[in-house]
């Protein structure tokens, strides 16, 4: 069996970088079931189906939120780009390059820190501890 | 730059990540309360208060027949353990030294962890949280004198727990000489104790600098909440020409939406946990 969300040896991963990986992969299949849903409910005629269909791409949303907001706390300079493009009105391009910007000027006055390392804020990441080893 | 002024700090990008990253090792094991309880956050620091959903009528109308009622909120709390580094031991470590001096930082980090494990088991009446073991209704048999008795308690506690309809799996935070005590033993047959507990919990035992006896609580979930404002962080006061202070520091607060969900085991020879004011 392979476990295909990790790049690098599992082995040589921190606990919370493998449950990184894993929810960055749980992601990705609720953003590939979104889009078939999309897909099938654009070809399908039955109605009924098409109402399951639209009641099952809505809890791909419900899970590909959860994931997204799970990836968001963990990873401060990723939420602080989110926040300058999600629910933004106008231009999404522009909000994003404006939000890259903004996270690096950030880091570079800020704690001086390394990407990888504590975010911009100075957080040392710990957040919950809940099944992780001692 | 930020409330926590690190630009300001005589400190090279290598002397920060030295910081922070002996910071975060030496808090992770002794954070006991965040292996148990639900963890919401971090929200910043600018995040103040915690939502309670209740509200206080308030007694006289604005205008009349207007009436008023205003929301309650559990103010979030900073803890806040300074300490101290010399410089000379950071420009060391800039030139490769792999043993740097980090004593103060490490002294710290302990003391914090133990504060917040403190007010999550115990409480903090000056500001307002009610720690597990306060609310709970439950006051289970004191932890044993001797090794071979230490699952009585905590098989009663579980029992008691499954009684009120509180499922599992379930946790147990053991202060530290309780810890010692399970971590070194075997009972008759030689079985270790860590094991028999663990079956008996189906949940982790943890090691919780802070806490007085052991805490059995219920971890399905929704029953005891930690509000992150912001998660621990390593900031600048000042510096000499000897020395950089810079403090670690966190804010939160913490409910418990279902008391009977722990009980609290005395230690052996003393009296049921009660609130602590002290940290140390």
């Amino acid at each position: 069996m392979g476990f295909d969300q990790y790049h690098e040896p599992p082995g040589e991963l921190s606990g919370p970088t493998r449950t990184f990986a894993r929810i960055c992969a749980s992601l990705t299949e609720e953003a590939e079931a979104i889009g078939w849903y999309e897909q099938r409910m654009a070809v399908e005629t039955d109605p009924a189906a098409l109402a399951i269909m639209h009641d099952a791409q809505g809890e791909e949303f419900k899970h590909f939120s959860m994931d997204l907001e799970f990836l968001l706390r963990r990873t401060p300079r990723w939420r602080e780009i989110a926040r300058g493009v999600l629910f933004q009105a106008g231009d999404i391009v522009e909000h994003g390059e404006a939000a890259e910007a903004a996270s690096e000027d950030s880091e570079d006055s800020g704690s001086g820190s390394s990407a990888g390392g504590p975010d911009r804020a100075g957080s040392l990441g710990i957040g919950s501890l809940r099944g992780v080893g001692r | 730059m930020n409330h926590l002024l690190r630009g300001h700090a005589p400190i090279s990008d290598g002397g920060w990540k030295l910081i922070d990253d002996e910071a975060a090792e030496r808090l992770r094991p002794a954070l006991a309360a965040r292996r148990v309880v639900d963890f919401s956050g971090p929200h910043g620091w600018q995040h103040s208060a915690t939502n309670l959903g209740r509200t206080t009528a308030l007694a006289a109308d604005l205008v009349d027949g207007v009436g008023g009622r205003q929301r309650r909120v559990l103010p979030l709390v900073e803890l806040r353990a300074d300490f101290t580094i010399a410089l000379r031991e950071l420009a060391d470590h800039d030139r490769g030294a792999l043993d740097p001096d980090l004593d103060d930082l490490d002294r710290a980090a302990y003391q914090i962890a133990m504060a917040e494990n403190v007010a999550v088991a115990h409480g903090w009446r000056e500001a307002a949280i009610r720690g597990i073991a306060e609310a709970s209704p439950h006051k289970g048999p004191p932890l044993a004198a001797t090794i071979d008795a230490y699952p009585r308690p905590v098989a009663a506690a579980v029992e008691l727990l499954l009684a009120q309809g509180i499922s599992g799996p379930y946790g147990l935070l053991l202060g530290r000489e309780e810890y010692t005590r399970v971590i070194e033993s075997a009972e008759h047959g030689g079985y270790p104790l860590l094991e028999h507990l663990g079956k008996i919990l189906d949940g982790p035992i943890v090691w919780a600098p802070g806490v007085s006896g052991g805490l059995v609580l219920s971890l399905r979930g929704g029953d005891f909440l930690f509000e992150s404002g912001q998660d621990f962080a390593v900031g600048y006061d000042h510096h000499d020409v000897d020395a950089v202070y810079l403090y670690l520091q966190e804010s939160f607060s913490f409910v418990v939406a279902t008391p009977e969900a722990a009980v609290a085991l005395a230690a052996h020879g003393k009296p049921a946990p009660r609130p602590r004011r002290q940290t140390r």
